[in-house]
């Protein structure tokens, strides 16, 4: 059977081409394609959107809009998003940057979709055409959205400077496949005490979760080694490492702590 | 590159015309430009294309194959299982009599580990073949399988392999190889301190950048000739010519050119089954891995389990040293049983030692076959041998540089497989390492020689 | 099945074939066009041997379809040496002996002449980042390395 593309104007259009089933939609191809060149025959065809709107950042007023066809290497080279670009950077190396895209990221199962866990440290909204729904509901699969719902864009609001912070921890450097990633987005009042905190993880389970026994366990505390060891302690609370070729579980939640120290100390 | 040419500066010349020059490479301007020839860079009309359906079991009797469904699905020119294999079991060694054959090219009634091929589907697209490949059905009675070398040795341990009873190779020295050397007795009841240790490793795949593969073409006359990345063509040519009881001279092998083998590239085992594709459907035939099978099936560094048994005097002497190492073969032969001969032969490492017991054992296990891989039989061996050696001079208190240069061979030694010492360099390795790592040794080291002992 | 036409240009020649619809970039390179330069390493985006540039920015051709490609300007390894003068990253490669078995060799140098394309004088560092996505497995990333900056050196000189 030919595994035929068929390309849409509109992403309304593409969607109804993917209700008839079996056929997958392309956005960078570094998931969907790879899939079918290692045997995935219940994939039947691609289906791709080329609306314009798919591939615009739109930063006004504080928040800004990624359309679900940007790639990596665009976010990478947008100033205007501050520490947000570090994610996007920590991305595969230059080939894969200048295909992968954010909404391919948002399904990328671990321990790819280190972007994802960006978003979710930064509470962003997923756009579909004619809905959008919070990320931790995109992940947890609430109301989700059935096969041929195609994710439109992402919005958030930019964080302030020294706010956000991104780490993906790989053996093979300068770049390899994640061993686990965290995205933090913290905000300290003058004193220096954190009010809130917002902690992402990526590998420490199928899907990017969030750490909220270490997020409760930091508010109120000084970013110090004494103030965070209440959260160092309760990072691992929840999480259901994976264990792929790159590491195991254990390996996994005995690094994680020493890691988000870092990140935190760093 | 820094050539020291003060060592042995007596036994070289410095005024030859190519060693020593640097000369171009003559491939570089092919892989530059993009014009080297690597067998898959061949297009013909016509190709088809094989995959084959693998065990999804560790070990299985095989109960019935059903084909039929595989056979209609469209694009689908032939699909093949075991009773078309004109000689179906093979060991590649059988060319230098290392014996019994004992692998399946397609499994009739048993797989022994995941992976195993069982049926080979031929079809007009890669896809088709996928599609095709998933429509065979396979009825299989697993059975216990058994992953570690010392459980499967034991008595009640399942067959792995049933032409290598008792789950280890029969070499004409019986359950292993031996070494023999002075008294090992008298060497540990002299020694000072004794450190036995237990090291193991696991299996490591080659990963070369081009995956293992072959383009076969039927050229008329009953004669194919087959591009390759092989690394071993004679061997492929012999055992292809065995299993498919085929003359050599019916066999044109291309070859040569390899994207990257580290022994990977050295089992004999797309070839024949592509050719004998090529012969039934009177197609050309390409049979290329997939990464996934590149990793998961070919045949990766064994894993080996190797107990160092050393008596070492305060002077830092080695005065006794006992080895068991065992090569985990995986389910089939392949070139292990010669990997842990190779062990055999290299302990006791370049040391020497005067009291030396060398155990080898070459295991079947049901996990996937093992074969060549850059010094196999050796460079885990060194692995061990040389933490060891660091450990024992932790033991005795003395610098691991300055213990090794006390127990290290010299021309004219003999070693524990009654072979006098030639050509060593250990001792001016040492020296030189000692001095670019700054990490000085007394000066009585730096005095000695790998040509003789000191008075 | 479906065949479908596409057209780009291929190392600046206008190329217009049929293909199977969904046909990656690398299967109609390789088996169409005559171009083999590119690589299928792992068709999984994981060795950049079928590395390629596509409208000035390096591409893994395995994972892209080619029907994406449509008027697209596209440059492989196979390309570089115009006129039969090898390109400064090929003279480098030969000199500095930056190749062993050469498998990967096509893909670095396409990932090596996306980094000088936009950066002329690259860092240490910038090099490194540049091939990252690019596996060696006879181990000779520090030739390579080396190679591309000596490319980079050659290439301002001649400017100069």
């Amino acid at each position: 059977m030919s595994l035929s593309l068929q390309t849409f104007s509109t992403v309304k259009d593409a969607s109804a081409a993917l209700r008839s089933g079996g056929a997958r939609y392309l956005g960078g191809g570094t998931l969907v394609v790879r899939a079918v060149n290692e045997g995935d025959i219940s994939v039947t065809g691609y289906v791709r959107a080329t609306d314009p709107a798919l591939s615009s950042i739109d930063h006004a007023d504080g928040r800004v809009r990624i359309g679900a066809s940007v790639t990596m290497a665009t976010i990478a080279r947008r100033r205007d998003l501050g520490d947000v670009v570090r994610a996007a950077k920590a991305v595969g190396g230059p080939a894969i940057r200048n295909m992968a895209t954010v909404g391919g990221n948002l399904h990328a199962p671990a321990p790819y979709g280190d972007f994802a866990v960006a978003l979710l440290a930064l509470d962003v909204t997923v756009h579909f055409t004619d809905r959008d729904m919070p990320m931790a509901d995109f992940i947890a699969g609430n109301g989700t959205p059935s096969g041929h719902d195609i994710v439109t864009a992402v919005s958030f609001a930019v964080p302030p400077a020294g706010s956000f912070r991104f780490l993906k921890v790989s053996r093979v450097k300068p770049k390899g496949v994640s061993v686990l990633s965290i995205a933090t987005l913290i905000d300290t009042d003058g004193a220096g005490a954190v009010q809130t905190a917002r902690i992402a993880l990526g590998c420490m389970a199928e899907r990017p979760m969030r750490a909220a026994a270490a997020e409760r366990a930091l508010v109120g505390s000084r970013l110090t080694r004494e103030g965070i060891a209440a959260a160092v302690a309760a990072i691992g609370e929840g999480t259901d490492p994976i264990t792929d070729p790159i590491a195991s579980a254990w390996y996994r939640a005995e690094v994680l702590p020493v890691h988000f120290r870092r990140l935190l100390l760093g | 590159m820094e050539i020291r040419k003060e060592y042995f500066a007596d036994e070289r010349q410095d005024d030859l015309h190519e060693i020593g020059q640097s000369r171009p490479r003559s491939d570089l301007p092919g892989h530059v430009t993009g014009k080297t020839n690597y067998f898959a860079d061949r297009t013909f009309p016509g190709l088809t294309h094989l995959k084959m359906v693998r065990s999804p079991h560790h070990h299985a009797n095989i109960r019935s194959i059903d084909t039929s469904e595989a056979e209609k699905h469209p694009g689908v020119i032939r699909v093949l299982t075991a009773k078309d294999v004109p000689h179906n079991v093979y060991t590649i060694l059988i060319l230098i009599q290392v014996g019994p054959e004992d692998e399946t090219v397609l499994a009739d009634r048993k797989v022994s580990w995941k992976g195993q091929a069982v049926v080979a589907v031929v079809a007009t697209s890669e896809r088709a073949a996928q599609e095709a490949a998933a429509k065979v059905r396979i009825d299989y009675e697993v059975l216990p399988a058994v992953f570690d070398m010392l459980e499967a040795l034991k008595p009640d341990a399942p067959e792995v392999n049933e032409h290598h009873p008792g789950n280890y190779y029969h070499y004409d020295s019986g359950d292993h190889r031996k070494v023999r050397f002075g008294d090992i007795d008298a060497g540990f009841a002299m020694a000072d301190h004794i450190l036995e240790q237990t090291y193991h490793s696991s299996p490591i795949e080659q990963a070369p950048a081009e995956t293992t593969g072959c383009i076969v073409t039927p050229d008329g006359n009953d004669r194919f000739t087959c591009y390759t990345n092989t690394q071993a063509m004679f061997f492929t040519l012999d055992n292809t010519s065995i299993i498919l009881q085929m003359p050599g001279h019916k066999l044109h092998m291309v070859g040569g050119t390899v994207g990257g083998g580290f022994g990977g590239k050295v089992d004999v085992i797309v070839e024949p089954i592509a050719i004998l594709a090529a012969k039934l459907t009177n197609r050309p035939v390409s049979f290329i891995y997939s990464r996934e099978e590149e990793m998961q099936i070919s045949s990766p560094r064994a894993a080996e389990t190797i107990i160092l048994r050393d008596g070492v005097m305060n002077d830092g002497r080695l005065v006794a040293r006992k080895v068991t190492g065992y090569t985990d073969a995986g389910a089939f032969s392949r070139h292990s049983p010669y990997g842990a001969q190779k062990g055999a032969a290299h302990y006791p490492g370049p040391y020497t030692v005067p009291n030396v017991w060398i155990d080898t054992y070459c295991v079947y296990t049901n996990r996937t076959p093992s074969s060549a891989m850059r010094g196999f039989g050796v460079t885990i061996a060194d692995f061990a041998l040389e933490v060891q050696m660091d450990k024992l001079a932790r033991l005795i208190g003395m610098d691991p540089l300055e213990f090794r240069f006390i127990n290290a061979y010299r021309d004219g030694d003999i070693k524990a497989h009654r072979q006098p010492t030639e050509g060593a360099a250990l001792i001016e390795c040492m020296q030189e390492a000692s001095r670019v790592a700054n990490w000085p040794v007394a000066e009585k080291y730096m005095a000695m020689s790998s040509r003789g002992r000191e008075a | 099945m479906a065949r479908v036409p596409v057209q780009f240009t291929l190392n600046g020649e206008e190329r217009a074939e049929f293909i199977e619809s969904g046909t990656t970039l690398l299967h109609a390179l390789r088996d169409t066009m005559g171009d083999t330069s590119p690589k299928g390493g792992c068709q999984q985006g994981t060795c950049g041997a079928c590395s390629v540039i596509v409208d000035g920015e390096l591409r893994l051709s395995c994972l892209t379809l080619a029907q994406t490609c449509e008027g697209a300007a596209i440059e492989t390894t196979a390309g570089l040496a115009a006129g039969g003068v090898l390109h400064p990253l090929q003279r480098a490669i030969m000199d500095g002996f930056a190749a062993q078995c050469g498998f990967c060799t096509p893909g670095m140098i396409m990932a090596a002449k996306a980094l000088l394309d936009h950066t002329p004088n690259p860092t240490r560092e910038d090099v490194i980042e540049a091939i990252s996505g690019n596996v060696c497995r006879c181990t000779g990333y520090e030739p390579i390395i080396a190679a591309v900056l000596a490319a980079a050196r050659s290439n301002s000189q001649n400017a100069g």
